[in-house]
This record gives C-alpha cells, structure tokens and sequence, in this order.
C-alpha cells in the first residue's frame, strides 16, 4: 500500500505500469486518475486545493486500510495532489490490485468515494473575476452509504 | 500541551472558507472548555469574525487530534482541534 500526498504533479503512465508490473498472483489492475474540469461555460483559470497536512496521510491511509481489509486486494496506491492547478491537470490517482476484477473495481470506487468525502482537502475554483470554494455535494455524502 | 486545572491550551486550526473568515491558519487557544461545542461557543462570543464562521455549525466539521469527530466530543487532552467545511477531495 502506498499514499503519496504532493504538489507536484505526478506521471500517471508511469505509475500506473509501475504499480501493475510484476504482479504473478493480481490478475485484475484498477487505475482512475481524477483531472481538473474546465466550468461548464469555460474560463477556470485554476484549482487551488487546500489541505490538512498532518491529517491527510494518515486519513488517506486508513481508507486505503479500511478498501484492504474489506475486498481480496493485493495492494493499493493513491496519490493525491495539493496546490494550484490549470483545467487538463491531473488532480489525484487510484490504483487496487486484485486476484480478480470485481474486488479490484470495487475497491476503486470505495476509494474514491471515501476520499472524495472524508479526507481532509478543499477545491477553490478560480475564475476569471472571482474566486469560489467548491462546495461538497449531497450525492457524494449519499455515497458513502452503499458501502 | 500544558493542563493545569481545567484550564487546557490547543491549537486551534481553521481550513478553507473557516480559515478565510477568521483570518489566520491556526491559533493556540487557552480554554476551559469541556466539548468542542464549548469551544464554540467560547470563539462565537470573542468577535464578529468568529460569529461569521461558526453561525452555521451543519456547514461544518471538526477533527479533533487528527481525527473527525462530533461537535459533542470531549477536550480533555486534546492537543489539537481543527475547523472546516465538508472536504471535497478527488
């Protein structure tokens, strides 16, 4: 299991590769890898997240902990990224090893919708004349109770 | 952190909006407070700035130590207690 929280950006190809290779007994990998999104009608200029650093890693990984225990995984992986992003960046990554698919995209999902939720980072979008908190989502809180 | 007494010293984090309406990061906050809801209480009556941010505690939550926890949860101990509005990682 590995949790990496950091500004600067990651290579999503490369960790993914790293993260699946020389697995002989996972027969199923999951990545997602969420990106910053432009506003509905364009002109985001940037994401700024803020986060909780002495919180994050540790919430991170008692999520990651919690996906492990629950589903038949091998491992799992995520990285998170704080500070100022542009549309197109990727934001964070998920990664779940499984013997077989079901557990490796459940897990995924449990991840990230966990994360989405319950660990400590905060999006403020940048437009062009004003600065916004993104504010948290009913259907994400909903979420969690499937799980 | 020091305890003499009731009388506990934290430090208090603010996130986000929070941080942004009170106008500081962090403070450490000498308290006789029993909950975290004390706390806020105590912080709502020092200034308008803190009013501004705790009016509406359903819009917020608090992690004590590091952990998420309830506006009911006990002080005794804490080293740490942090204020912010629900997280919107991913």
């Amino acid at each position: 299991m590995r949790i990496v929280v950091q500004e600067t950006p990651f290579d999503f190809g490369a960790e993914a590769t790293a993260f699946a290779n020389g697995r002989h007994d996972m027969g199923a990998v999951v990545t997602f890898t969420g990106i910053v999104r432009d506003l509905a009608g364009g002109g985001l200029e940037a994401m700024e997240i803020e986060h909780y650093p002495g919180m994050t890693q540790k919430a991170l990984e008692t999520i990651a902990e919690e996906a492990v225990s629950r589903w038949n995984l091998g491992d799992a992986l995520v990285i998170h990224r704080y500070g100022r992003m542009t549309p197109g960046e990727q934001i964070m990554m998920v990664a779940t090893a499984a013997p077989h698919r079901k557990d490796a995209f459940e897990a995924a999902e449990f991840l990230m919708d966990y994360l989405k939720s319950r660990a400590p980072f905060w999006k403020k979008e940048h437009g062009p004349a004003s600065a916004e908190w993104v504010s948290a989502r009913d259907e994400d809180e909903a979420a969690l109770t499937r799980w | 952190m020091s305890q003499t007494g009731n009388t506990l010293e934290m430090d208090v984090l603010y996130f986000a909006w929070v941080r942004e309406r009170i106008g500081l990061p962090r403070e450490t906050v000498t308290t006789e407070a029993a909950t975290v809801a004390d706390l806020v209480a105590e912080l709502r009556s020092r200034e308008a700035r803190y009013e501004a941010a705790f009016e509406d505690l359903s819009a917020l939550r608090v992690a004590v130590d590091q952990e998420l926890t309830d506006f009911d949860a006990p002080l005794h101990g804490v080293r740490e207690v942090a204020f912010f509005p629900p997280m919107t990682g991913g």
